[in-house]
Order: C-alpha cells, then sequence, then structure tokens
C-alpha cells in the first residue's frame, strides 16, 4: 500500500501550485482553474486522510466539495460573462472601476 | 440511533421556515405583476421578522445537545446568532424596497434568505462538512448579491472580487480541514477538540490556514482587501447586509472553531494560535481607522471603519487567555456584535436615501442634510455617534464591555490601543456628522422623502441602538451563560 504521507505531499505540491497560479494569472478563468486545482488538491488530501483512518466522512466530504465547486463555478462564469459584456475582457488588472 | 424527537425539527425550525419563506417569495415573484412586486420587500421583511420570533419563542435550547449525528449543535450561541441574522436581513429586505434598479426583485429576496440560511447553519454547524457547507451557501449568495446590477460596471465588479476573494480564502481554509482531519481522524469539531494535541506547531499551521477563510469573512487584515471596493460597488442594502450579519456570522464560526475544534478553553492549546489573533486584532483596528480618515467616499469610510470594529470585536476575543474572564470576552464579542449590526444598518438606511436622491455616494452629497430632512440627519445622528461610541447609545456600551474584558484579562496595553483607536475613529465620525449639521445646502437639492418601509426600519433601528445602550442587563446577562454552554 501506498503510504498516505506520499499523498499529503502529492498534496501539498498540487495546493501550491494551484496557489502560485492565483497569484501569477491575470486571466480570471485560469485563476479559476488554479482555484480548481487547490480544492482538488485538499480532496486528495482528505480522501487518503479518510483510507488511513477508515472514516467515510473524509469520502464523502469530497462529494459536496466538488458540489460546491460546480456551484461556484457557475457563479464564476456568470460574473466572468457579466464583466465581458461591460469591458470586453476579463483581464482581472481591468477591473479597477472601484478604488479610493 | 435514537427515534426521531421533536427537538431534531425544533432545531432546524428557523431553517424550515425560511425555505417556505423563500418558496413563497419565489412564487409571488412569478403572480404578481406591476408595481405590487415592489411590495415583496415588505414580504420577505415581515416573513424574516415572523421567523426570528418564532425562533425567539420555540427553540430557545434548554439543553445544549449535538444533534444530527453530531453535524448540527443546538445550544445559546446558535440562538442568539441565529436571531441576530434574522434581523439583519429583515431590516435589509426593507432596505430594498424602493432600491429600483433591482430588475428580478423575487431572485433578490429569494437569494438573500439562501444566505441567511446558510449563516443560521454556520453559526450551528459542528462538523468540517456542515460548516464548510453552510460558509459556501452563504458566500455564493452574498457573491450573487453584490454582483446582482450586473449591467453596471461597478456591481459585476465588486461581484467579481468577492467572488475571486472569497473562493481563494475558503479554498485555503477547506485545505486546513483536510488537515485537520487527518490530525484528529474525524470530523466533529467536538471530537476534534479533545484529540488535538496543546503546543504543536502544526496546529499552529492549520489555525493560519482556517483563519484564512474565518478572516475573509471578518473582513480583518490582511483580508480586507476585498472590502472596500465590495463596499462601494455592490448595491447599498447588500453592503449593509454582508458588512453585519456576513461579519456576526464569521465571528460566530470564529467563536465555535476556535473554542471548540482548536480547543480555546484550554489556555496551553490557545497559545498557538493566540499571539496572531492579538497582532490581527492590532492591525486591523489601526489601519482601519487611519485609512478611514482619509475617504472621501461614504462607502469606502464605512468599509474601513467596519474593519476597524472587526479589530474591536477581535479584540474582545483575545482576552479569552485569562481563564475567570472567558465567559465575559464571549459575552463582550456578542454583545458587541448585536450593537454594531444595528448601528451600521441605521448609517446604510441613511446612505441608501440620500444617494437615492443626490445619485452620489460621496460624503460631500450629505452637506446641509438636517434641512432636506431632519429624521435622517437624526438617524445618522444616532448611527455615527453610536459607532464612535458615545453614550447612552449601544456602541458605547459594547466597547465598554470590550474594555472591561481587556482590563480583567490584565491587557492593558490593548485596552490603551482600543481607546486611541475609538479616538481617532470619532474624528472621522464628528468629520461626518459636520457636513450633515454644518454644510451649506447644494444649490438645487430637495427635501427627501421617506417612504413607510424606511420609516419604519429607521425608527425601529434608532429605537434599538438606545435600547441596547440604555437597557443592559436583560440583554446582557442571557449571553454571559454562551460561553459555558458552548463547551
Amino acid at each position: 500500500m501506498i503510504p498516505t504521507s506520499y499523498f499529503i505531499i502529492l498534496s501539498a505540491i498540487l495546493f501550491t501550485l494551484g496557489a502560485i497560479g492565483v497569484l501569477v494569472r491575470r486571466n480570471a478563468i485560469v485563476i479559476f482553474m488554479a482555484i480548481e486545482l487547490m480544492l482538488n488538491a485538499a480532496n486528495l488530501a482528505f480522501v487518503a486522510f479518510a483510507r488511513q483512518f477508515g472514516a467515510e466522512n473524509g469520502q464523502v466530504l469530497v462529494f459536496f466539495v466538488m458540489t460546491v465547486a460546480a456551484a461556484e463555478v457557475a457563479i464564476g462564469l456568470a460574473l466572468i460573462v457579466a464583466i465581458f459584456r461591460n469591458k470586453q475582457s476579463i483581464n482581472i488588472d481591468d477591473l479597477h472601476e472601484l478604488k479610493g | 440511533m435514537t427515534d426521531f424527537q421533536t427537538i431534531d425539527l425544533l432545531a432546524i425550525l428557523p431553517e424550515i421556515a425560511l425555505t417556505a419563506l423563500g418558496v413563497l417569495v419565489l412564487v409571488l415573484d412569478v403572480t404578481w405583476r406591476g408595481k405590487i412586486r415592489q411590495q415583496l420587500g415588505v414580504v420577505t421583511a415581515v416573513g424574516l421578522f415572523a421567523i426570528a420570533a418564532l425562533t425567539a419563542v420555540f427553540t430557545y435550547p434548554a439543553e445544549s445537545q449535538l444533534l444530527y449525528g453530531g453535524m448540527m449543535r443546538h445550544d445559546l450561541l446558535a440562538f442568539v446568532m441565529r436571531l441576530i441574522f434574522l434581523v439583519a436581513a429583515g431590516f435589509t429586505a426593507l432596505l430594498s424596497v424602493d432600491v429600483d434598479n433591482l430588475g428580478r426583485r423575487g431572485e433578490y429576496y429569494a437569494v438573500l434568505i439562501a444566505a441567511v440560511i446558510g449563516m443560521n447553519l454556520m453559526a450551528a454547524s459542528a462538523d468540517l462538512i456542515m460548516l464548510y457547507l453552510a460558509l459556501e451557501t452563504t458566500s455564493i449568495s452574498a457573491y450573487i448579491l453584490a454582483g446582482f446590477l450586473f449591467n453596471e460596471e461597478r456591481s459585476a465588479e465588486a461581484g467579481m472580487k468577492y467572488f475571486l476573494f472569497g473562493a481563494v480564502t475558503s479554498t485555503v481554509m477547506l485545505f486546513g480541514f483536510s488537515l485537520l482531519f487527518g490530525f484528529a481522524g474525524t470530523t466533529n469539531l467536538y471530537q476534534i477538540g479533545t484529540t488535538i494535541q496543546a503546543n504543536s506547531l502544526a496546529i499552529t499551521v492549520i489555525a493560519v490556514l482556517v483563519l484564512v477563510g474565518v478572516g475573509f469573512k471578518l473582513a480583518v487584515f490582511p483580508f480586507h482587501f476585498w472590502s472596500p471596493d465590495v463596499y462601494e460597488g455592490a448595491p447599498t442594502p447588500v453592503t449593509a447586509f454582508i458588512s453585519t450579519a456576513s461579519k456576526a456570522a464569521g465571528f460566530a464560526v470564529l467563536l465555535r472553531v476556535f473554542l471548540i475544534a482548536f480547543d480555546g478553553t484550554n489556555l496551553q492549546s490557545a497559545s498557538n494560535w493566540l499571539p496572531l489573533l492579538t497582532s490581527i486584532a492590532v492591525v486591523t483596528t489601526s489601519l482601519g481607522n487611519l485609512v478611514a480618515l482619509t475617504q472621501k467616499n461614504i462607502k469606502r469610510l464605512l468599509a474601513y471603519s467596519s474593519i476597524a470594529h472587526a479589530g474591536y470585536a477581535l479584540m474582545a476575543f483575545t482576552a479569552i487567555q485569562s481563564a475567570p474572564v472567558q465567559a465575559e470576552a464571549v459575552a463582550a464579542v456578542v454583545y458587541y456584535l448585536v450593537t454594531y449590526v444595528l448601528t451600521n444598518l441605521t448609517a446604510f438606511g441613511v446612505i441608501i436615501l440620500v444617494a437615492k436622491n443626490v445619485g452620489s455616494d460621496d460624503v460631500a452629497a450629505f452637506a446641509g442634510l438636517n434641512k432636506r430632512s431632519a429624521g435622517l440627519s437624526l438617524a445618522m445622528l444616532v448611527a455615527f455617534l453610536s459607532l464612535g461610541g458615545i453614550p447612552p447609545l449601544a456602541g458605547f456600551v459594547g466597547k465598554f464591555f470590550i474594555f472591561m474584558a481587556l482590563v480583567k484579562a490584565n491587557l492593558l496595553w490593548l485596552a490603551i490601543v482600543l481607546a486611541v483607536n475609538s479616538l481617532i475613529a470619532l474624528y472621522y465620525y464628528l468629520l461626518v456628522l459636520n457636513v450633515v449639521y454644518n454644510r451649506p445646502v447644494a444649490e438645487g437639492a430637495t427635501e427627501i422623502q421617506v417612504s413607510a418601509p424606511y420609516r419604519v426600519a429607521l425608527t425601529a433601528l434608532c429605537v434599538g441602538v438606545v435600547v441596547f445602550g440604555v437597557i443592559i442587563a436583560p440583554f446582557y446577562d442571557p449571553i454571559t451563560r454562551i460561553f459555558d454552554l458552548v463547551k
């Protein structure tokens, strides 16, 4: 059996990659993809720990996280469409109407 | 597994009623045509206040218990917090009635009700699964509300910024949850609290990750960057809602997660994360107040002021490091939230009316408000003096309890930080009041009409601000028991 620590290290790497993506990318859709990567890193950790403990609730949580992620993407894409209609751009650096 | 009992239903009675209200609003939205649809806000508000009354009468928890297989906790903290959310949402609905450009009113109120369901469950959840779902229910609803006027560039931008910050911070928190699960082997907050060890670096790291998500909800430094932009761009009633109820929901989670899962009642385990919370509180308050000094837009000014207010409440929470003061510290947080929610809703109520009349959110738009509407300027006076902490208004009592908790916990330096910050804050609140009362009225300005829902809401809120500043014991005494009952 592959030790749980391997999964957690992989999960930490995925999470870091996602976090870097969020910080350096400027395209809103690519930022979404990076957020999904971070979510899946958390999912991987949950599943790995759930297998180690033989506890189902960690696995159940993953299903809920997927559902939430889908709902979040729906809202996010709707907002991107609204922004694109107003600005013809989804670069988040162009979001500078509001400042003070 | 025991049989299904009445208590199981009572514990989620508010949420059942809210779901029914949401469905009712959507049905009325389809059947009502024309001008009468504006009354949807009144229906929602009446429904929310009725549910608040129902909650107050029928769901008082006789004993604290875990329900639904440990998913939910039926206790005084959840009870009090639910009342705060329901009342705040009721006033928000009343204050939305005259906002013209809310095209699809039914959806707006339905999403508002969904956000309240999420908040109620945030306050009651006792399991990581439930907590995450409740948080996301609230957050996703709030993103929709912030970007609700999607044809306006500013509202869409506010929604987008809120969404991006919220999605990233909640994901970081979820990663923290996964590690917490890995450490404890269970997702139940109460079991986690008994299994994690005191004094470990790993617990500190996990606490930081969880704090990212909670800090976003509270809008405390360094997770506050979204709030001025979102407050400015979102429809003003939504700003009022996000700055009050959503912040209070964040504190409900903070209290339960840090007291129970991170075992804050045990001073040794609390030492893992308390220094961090203390420094965040100090920086948040000072930064919020200093930046607020330079703001010209009233919504941004209140955004920074509300960042500072979250810092005050966080300061009160840090007083749990002294064992005899723990109950008082928690009570101070909750009482402060009540006073802050009432006061800020009043302030935003006035802003909605003035901005609708003048078409601008600048502080300058308030020039000579006392000549244009005596009632509104009085409400403004009550709200801003209460925010500034002037007796006999609620804001003073809230600050007083925090001050007392800090002094009793021997945190004199924090009490001094609080006092200095209150003075700075009072300065910019008085600057606004100076514009309201001493500046000449702009050319061509007319008297401001206040329609019935707004008159009712503002009167009730002002009365609330005074009542919570004068009649204190009947409200304060019960909430001092929250700490003992949450354990």
